[in-house]
Formats: structure tokens, C-alpha cells, sequence
């Protein structure tokens, strides 16, 4: 009786499979955070000094790729988790 | 008729009502269920043969060739042998026994030709077959040829006159390369070296991204979405890095200046780290491309995806989300084509920034 207790709780697969998508939208939350702490302060230099309006946007929209792909990092390990 | 718009998007609204009442109904035994995640895996992952479309139950599809290598011998045979759970009976070269192919559906090998032993164990053979990337990379690549060839010759038919047509578009973007990723990035003395290099990665890279997204054969295959190709070429960019490395790179890395001896002896914690780095490095290169490009087109399937599944319920349910889902995925492709941009952008600038960095000249 408690062999089959013990099977039935340490078979963590559901629970996996769980933690793999609360996982993925943490990862989310976090890319969101980051991007709009970017974009608020491009927009906000951008309205100080128009001039160099080209340049900081093409700067921003490095950074941006660079935080999408750290969160894109967490949603591979998610993939991986839910379908392996 | 000034109000048509409203009318429209309200009948369609309306369609997607049509789903309620058919929950009761029971299953209908004879369709096949629409699996969502086995269709998008299909659409993103590589296979034996280029499936096209399916014609009233008949899949119309191209059966690629598959080669393998069992103890020294070579086998090729069309994949058409081992579609949908077959086996493939053929004669063992080297001892004339019967050997037996085919690609399993669960277990490590999924998805890939395995040789079925007589005691039922699977054996993983040196598998080298044109599976769908790899033709379409041949594709791809003839393509790039093509392109690249037209623009020497116009430049060498024009010589000085402004350039016209596809040689001003290729021009923008080798210009591009050259002084805002490479010069900012590298000094002078070793640009020219590493300028191929880069302005061959950006285009591959930028053309490939782009042909992912067109669902038309011949193009529409995952290439840069799959780790293997973004793997190779994180290769490259580490091989060239570390072998044209001259000594400052080598004594950044092993006696990094500045920082006090107890971090590099007794224990070379400095060197660890900056070795580790270095490997981190390209690694991340590779994941970064393959991440952003799959995840792209992941999103846009499961758009198209989820028409199916509501059209499952109700056919007009269907009708209604299919404006909706369409909308949403072309704003998504829309996006789609920037990140294609913005990938090989920073695969090129970050392959530069590691060639300066290695390059460095002492002022």
C-alpha cells in the first residue's frame, strides 16, 4: 500500500510539465520588464536631444534583441522540459 | 453604406457563437483528431521527406533520398520505403543477411533511421541522407550564388556609374556591413581579413531567415531554426576567433592585466573564468539565432493552428477565428521579418566585436 503511495507521488511528470510553462512566463515577465525599462529611456533621450534620435533608436533596438534572447534561453530549457 | 465595417466584424463575431451548442455532440469516430502540438513540431522539425499538402486524404509529398552507412558499406534507398511505420528489407553487404531499416516513433532515436538487430535492439548508423534541410539549404544556397553572381557582374559591367537595380539593394547592405558592423568594430589594419567572413554570415543568415517564412515550396523549411546549422556557424565564428587570436588576446585571457596575482596563482580562478567565457561565448551565438527564429515560427503556426482546433467544434466557429487568427498572424510575420533583420545583425556584430576584440592592436 505505501509502495503504491510512494509511486504514485514520485511521478513527477504533470509536475514537470507544470513548472515548465510557470517557468515560461516568468521568463516573459521578465523580457517585458526589460524591454519597456529600454524603451522608456530611448523615448526619454530621444526627447531631450532630437539629433541623435537615429542613433538611439538603432541602440535600443540592439539591446532589445539582446534581452528577447535571454528570455528566449528560458523558453528553449521549457521546450525541452515539456516535450522531453 | 458607412457602417459596412461594423456590420462585417458583427457577423463574424456572431459566427464564433456558433461553437456553443455543439459541445454536447459526441465525437465523430471517423475524422482524425487535430493534434496542434504533433502538426507545429512537424512544421518546425526536420524530416526524411518535404510533405507539401494533402489532397483530399492523399499526401502529396517529395520522398527524399536516405544514405546510411552500416560497417563500411553504403545503402541509399527513397525514403518512401519508411513512410508511416515501414520497414525497409534489404541485403547486408558484408555478411548477405537480411538487414532491416526503419524510423521509430519513440524512444532515443525518434524520428530517425535506426537498423532493427534480429534481438530487437535498435543500432544508430552513420546517417549522412538530403533530409528537408539540407535540400533546402542546397536551395538556399544556389539562390545566394545566383544573387551575389549578378551583383559582381553588374559592378564589373558598370564600373563607375552609380549602381542600378539589385546591385544597389546588395550595396546598401554589403556597405552596411562593412562600415557600421565591421570598421566600427575592428581596426583598420585587420579588416579586409575578417570582411568576407562577415558580410558571408550576414547574408546567409538574412536570406535564410527570410526564406523560412515563405510557406511555399521550394522555400519554408526551418533552416537557421534548427540548432545544427546555428551551431556550425557559432563554429566558425569560435575557430576564427581563437586561431587568428594574436598574443594580446592570448594574455588577456591567461594573465588577464589589472587584476591581483592571488586570483591567478595557486588557484587560476581568472583563467577559468575567461576560458569559460570564451566558450559561453559562441554558444550563446548559437542559441540566440535558434531561439528567436523558432520561437517565431512556432507563434505563427499555433495562430493558424487554433482555427483548426476551433473549427473542430463548429465549421462557421471556424469561419469567425480564421479572420481573427489571420490578422494576428500577419502582424506576427510582420514582426517575423524585423527579427530576421535584427538576427543577423547581431550575429554579424557580435562575430565582429569578437574579431576586434582578439585583433586588438597596442596603441
Amino acid at each position: 500500500m505505501l509502495q503504491e503511495v510512494a509511486r504514485a507521488a514520485t511521478d513527477l511528470a504533470p509536475l514537470a510539465k507544470l513548472g515548465a510553462a510557470l517557468a515560461a512566463s516568468i521568463a516573459t515577465i521578465g523580457a517585458a520588464m526589460g524591454i519597456s525599462k529600454i524603451g522608456s529611456s530611448a523615448l526619454e533621450s530621444m526627447a531631450r536631444q532630437p539629433e541623435a534620435a537615429g542613433n538611439i533608436q538603432t541602440s535600443m533596438i540592439l539591446a532589445a534583441a539582446f534581452v528577447e534572447g535571454v528570455s528566449l534561453f528560458a523558453v528553449v530549457v521549457c521546450l525541452l522540459v515539456a516535450v522531453g | 453604406m458607412k457602417n459596412w465595417k461594423y456590420i462585417v466584424s458583427l457577423s463574424f463575431l456572431i459566427c464564433l457563437i456558433f461553437t456553443l451548442p455543439n459541445f454536447a455532440k459526441a465525437e465523430d469516430e471517423q475524422k482524425e483528431k487535430f493534434n496542434a502540438g504533433e502538426v507545429i513540431l512537424e512544421h518546425i522539425l526536420d524530416s526524411y521527406e518535404w510533405h507539401i499538402f494533402t489532397w483530399k486524404g492523399h499526401e502529396v509529398s517529395i520522398y527524399l533520398p536516405c544514405i546510411v552507412f552500416n560497417e563500411g558499406k553504403c545503402y541509399t534507398f527513397s525514403s518512401r520505403n519508411l513512410h508511416e511505420n515501414e520497414f525497409y528489407k534489404t541485403v547486408n553487404k558484408t555478411n548477405s543477411e537480411e538487414l532491416v531499416f526503419t524510423i521509430p516513433h519513440e524512444g532515443d532515436y525518434k524520428g530517425k533511421i535506426v537498423i532493427v538487430n534480429a534481438d530487437g535492439t535498435q543500432k544508430r548508423p552513420f546517417d549522412i541522407s538530403i533530409t528537408k534541410n539540407v535540400l533546402a539549404l542546397f536551395i538556399s544556397c544556389a539562390l545566394i550564388i545566383i544573387l551575389f553572381y549578378l551583383v559582381t557582374k553588374a559592378y564589373q559591367k558598370r564600373g563607375e556609374k552609380a549602381p542600378k537595380g539589385l546591385q544597389s539593394l546588395f550595396e546598401m547592405l554589403i556597405v552596411y556591413v562593412r562600415d557600421d558592423i565591421a570598421r566600427k568594430a575592428i581596426n583598420e589594419k585587420s579588416v579586409d581579413k575578417y570582411l568576407p567572413y562577415l558580410i558571408t554570415v550576414f547574408f546567409f543568415i538574412f536570406i535564410n531567415n527570410l526564406l523560412g517564412l515563405i510557406p511555399i515550396f521550394p522555400f519554408g523549411a526551418n533552416i537557421t531554426g534548427n540548432i545544427a546549422t546555428t551551431a556550425t556557424l557559432a563554429l566558425f565564428t569560435f575557430f576564427i576567433t581563437n586561431l587568428f587570436g594574436n598574443k594580446e588576446y592570448y594574455k588577456d585571457i591567461f594573465n588577464t592585466p589589472g587584476v591581483p596575482w592571488f586570483l591567478k596563482y595557486p588557484l587560476p580562478l581568472m583563467p577559468l573564468i575567461e576560458t569559460v567565457g570564451c566558450f559561453t561565448k559562441p554558444f550563446v551565438l548559437a542559441v540566440r539565432l535558434f531561439a528567436n527564429i523558432t520561437a517565431g515560427h512556432i507563434v505563427v503556426l499555433g495562430f493558424i493552428s487554433s482555427i483548426f482546433i476551433v473549427a473542430q467544434i463548429s465549421v462557421a466557429g471556424g469561419v469567425g477565428m480564421s479572420v481573427f487568427s489571420l490578422i494576428l498572424a500577419i502582424f506576427v510575420d510582420c514582426i517575423e521579418l524585423l527579427v530576421a533583420y535584427i538576427q543577423a545583425y547581431v550575429f554579424t556584430l557580435l562575430s565582429a566585436l569578437y574579431f576586434g576584440m582578439a585583433s586588438k592592436e597596442e596603441k
